[in-house]
């Protein structure tokens, strides 16, 4: 079963893409599908990914985690609709009005996952307003670059406390 | 397919309202990228079309076709992961090559790499 099937999520999202971009269940799409879902697995084997850690992506599937993850996308959802409304105050202000400044800020992660870290760094870029920099991985330091820095504290305050911690239940 | 005249008024009003907060959006994000100063400001103004610019026009494009093949239409939401995922790769790829290089030039608005 392990050999057949090494990554059984990943399959399972591979098939589901499948139909989705073929618009239908129908039996012929499920059959296409999960040869291909086959396929994709084998491949990923091939490249010889770092371990996804000690639980793995596939505990995934515990309900437990299911749930905060489906918690964990409700929030990056919440979390866009409003920073995209203060970048766009940003954008629209009129000119002379008080400028905000922007900058960068170091972020010291305790978290080591990659695949956490990955995600990390996509949900802060994908968010208007912030975006990655760098990552230094011996201090484990993260730079981020903020449009509007109201002050440093406070954006290494929600990065951990908002994103850090709900990844590394995750993830570690 | 053309049903578009013939939309009931109750879907018309959703999709022609979430297609015009997209294209306002898409639009702002383009604003953006020519009054912010800066590069490493402008990166910030791709980001507002590419998720909720992009979600609104999704959306829109979701309902009217649901409605109108009496069917769940929902590959639109493919596009929204593809797109949710590409984009910051793209634009990190973009700042760490900026940044690389504002460093080599020992620009002074770029934090220098960390002492060791």
């Amino acid at each position: 079963m392990r050999r057949l099937l090494p990554y059984p999520l990943l399959g399972l999202s591979l098939l589901l893409l499948w139909m989705l971009l073929q618009d239908s269940a129908s039996p012929a799409a499920l059959l296409l599908g999960a040869v291909l879902a086959l396929a994709g697995c084998r491949v990923l084997v091939a490249l010889r990914l770092p371990p996804t850690g000690p639980r793995g992506l596939a505990a995934l599937a515990s309900l437990r985690r299911l749930r905060a993850l489906v918690a964990l996308l409700g929030d990056v959802a919440v979390e866009v609709v409003r920073s995209n409304n203060a970048v766009a105050r940003i954008i629209l202000r009129v000119p002379g009005a008080r400028e905000g400044r922007s900058g960068f800020v170091h972020v010291p992660l305790d978290m080591r996952n990659p695949y956490g870290l990955a995600a990390l760094a996509c949900i802060l870029t994908a968010t208007p307003g912030t975006v990655w920099v760098d990552y230094d991985e011996a201090e484990s330091i993260m730079l981020l670059h903020v449009l509007d820095m109201i002050d440093e504290e406070q954006w290494v305050r929600i990065v951990k406390d908002k994103w850090e911690r709900q990844l590394m239940d995750l993830f570690e | 397919m053309n049903g578009a005249a013939d939309l009931p008024l109750w879907l018309a009003l959703p999709v022609a309202l979430l297609l015009l907060a997209g294209a306002g959006l898409a639009l702002v994000g383009s604003i953006g990228l020519m009054r912010l100063r800066g590069f490493y400001d402008r990166v910030h103004a791709p980001a507002v079309v590419s998720t909720l610019g992009i979600g609104c026009v999704l959306l829109a494009s979701m309902l009217y076709f649901s409605v109108l093949q009496t069917r769940f239409v929902l590959h639109e939401l493919l596009i929204i992961v593809f797109v949710v995922v590409t984009t910051p790769v793209t634009l990190m790829l973009l700042t760490r090559a900026a940044l690389y290089r504002d460093r080599r030039e020992n620009s002074d608005e770029v934090p220098p790499l960390p002492e060791d």
